[in-house]
């Protein structure tokens, strides 16, 4: 198998491997809209890195973390839906973004690259930075999956249980910005939230308990992985996409497949 | 009252400006019912939100015993449709829970039956027996119980309330909770505190009943309804007064006109 190959199957799984809790989590708290807000901006994140000579990585995982810090400031300040406040926040950082990186001539870059990913395209430093936040982001998952779950399903009973709600809270939204950060390179920013809720919303219906689904979306983002990558080398397909195309073929079987009854 | 397990002093709450609760006197002793009534939009949920800590009160003193062990009964709880959750899941959520302690603590509210449905499947009643096992199993010293009977046919809410009592019995912790139900309240609490938006009147159910303040809250009727139990057949409107579209048929120790 050619080195770029492999770079990308592992990136790959490694990615799969954590959208599947993560992107449990976002399904059922119904942050799917929040994710392609932080994947949005991602790409401002992109542009303030060229500018100011940073990691693209650093500068994305920074600017998520700044971006979900004033979404909870100004939820908390005015009255405006947060899904108006995701919608304006998003395509206005988006736009920045690339009005940002026009300003740059100097720099070329491959605009397609970040925007729907350049997997095939993975080096060995990315796929460090890509194992790397992966395995950091599964590790801090498994430590925080029960009060994580028992935020999910009642905050205000999980505070008076004693649990730090607002830290948990924001530590998940912490870790959504990791894994956008590190997904960019994948499937791109206008991409990343598929890879978290298409698997997770395919495993849940065959699932009873939480860590099913959450094993189950892991397991299906992986399968989706393999497949997106088989079609983009034999049929020369962009892989990012192919990816999420393959995710969109098993939610769909998902549903062919019986329904267990308890 | 150094053996209270809280105790609210002249606390006070607004909203954007708006007065919700002001001056309230609250405190709960361990197996004491503290019952809190009071029209809709009296401040009854912001009180028992003050007392969990789940909001910053304005003016005044909310003292609660050193590391208190709260047992909380939130008034509704919805879950995602997506998240597949059992009931026994759901109660291991509280930390050092294994099977054998939920399955008791279910038995002791009777609904041992759903212990391994879908949280999302189970009835209302159900429901309500599995929040109140959740908020056993942390070995309360106190309970707060908001609403605890909502959405529980008539017969139900009246075992509900014995149940809360029996718990109250065996576990020895106070029981704090608020209530529409006049009459099936009354009969099994120790302290009533009627509140509209300031304590209007509190003290033993009978005193209350008879207090003018809580006459004029809930109405004449209300009276007759505080003291005795008995069967269910009008309706009340929000304020808590009768409402009779037919006439009233009187139990064997009713009392009233």
């Amino acid at each position: 198998m050619p080195d770029f190959l492999l770079n990308a199957l592992l990136a790959g799984l490694a990615l799969a491997l954590v959208a599947g809790p993560l992107g449990s989590f976002v399904v059922w708290r119904r942050m799917a809209y929040f994710g392609d807000t932080l994947s949005h901006a991602a790409l401002l994140g992109v542009a303030l890195g060229l500018m100011l000579d940073v990691s693209p990585t650093l500068a994305v995982t920074v600017g998520c973390v700044l971006l979900a810090a004033l979404l909870v400031t100004l939820q908390s300040r005015q009255p405006l839906a947060s899904d108006t406040l995701l919608g304006i926040l998003a395509h206005s950082t988006l736009s920045l973004g690339l009005v940002v990186l026009s300003f740059m001539r100097e720099v070329r870059i491959d605009l397609m690259g970040y925007l729907f990913g350049d997997l095939l395209a993975v080096g060995p430093s990315d796929l460090a930075w890509i194992l790397a936040g992966s395995a950091l982001v599964l590790l801090l998952l498994m430590l925080l999956w029960r009060p994580l779950l028992a935020i999910t399903v009642h905050e205000e009973l999980a505070k008076v249980e004693g649990l730090p709600v607002a830290a948990i809270r924001l530590s998940l939204m912490l870790l959504i910005a990791v894994v956008i950060a590190v997904a960019m390179k994948i499937v791109g920013v206008l991409l990343i939230t598929s890879l978290l809720i298409i698997p997770a919303a395919a495993a849940q219906r065959h699932a009873r308990t939480p860590e099913q689904m959450a094993f189950g979306a892991s397991l299906l983002g992986i399968l989706a992985v393999c497949g997106g990558l088989s079609l983009s080398w034999f049929q020369d397909t962009p892989a990012g996409p192919s990816i999420v195309v393959s995710a969109a073929s098993l939610f769909l079987l998902s549903f062919a497949w019986p329904r267990r009854t308890a | 009252m150094s053996d209270a397990l809280i105790r609210l002093d002249g606390v006070g709450v607004s909203f954007a400006g708006q007065n919700v609760l002001h001056d309230v006197q609250l405190s709960v002793k361990p197996g004491e019912i503290v019952t809190l009534i009071g029209p809709n939009g009296a401040g009854k949920t912001t009180l028992v939100r003050a007392v969990l800590g789940l909001l910053k009160t304005d003016v005044g003193l909310v003292w609660r015993k050193p590391k208190l062990r709260i047992g909380y009964m939130p008034q509704k709880l919805h879950v995602d449709a997506t998240l597949p959750l059992s009931v026994l899941r759901f109660l291991r959520l509280v930390p050092g829970v294994d099977r054998r302690s939920a399955q008791a603590a279910l038995a002791e509210v009777g609904a041992e039956q759903v212990i391994d449905s879908p949280l999302q499947s189970i009835s209302g009643g159900e429901l309500q027996r599995v929040l109140l096992a959740r908020a056993l199993l942390r070995e309360p010293e106190l309970l707060v119980l908001d609403e605890p009977v909502q959405g529980v046919d008539v017969a139900g809410q009246a075992e509900l309330y014995r149940l809360i009592t029996r718990l109250r019995d065996r576990h020895g912790c106070g029981v704090l909770m608020v209530s529409h139900d006049l009459h099936l309240v009354m009969s099994t609490t120790d302290q009533v505190v009627c509140l509209n938006r300031h304590v209007c009147c509190s003290g033993h159910p009978e005193q209350v009943s008879f207090d003018p303040a809580f006459v004029e809250l809930f109405g004449q009727d209300a009276k007759s309804l505080a003291i005795y139990h008995h069967h269910h057949d009008h309706d009340h409107d929000l304020h808590g007064s009768v409402v009779t579209d037919k006439p009233h048929e009187h139990g064997p120790d009713c009392k009233h006109a």
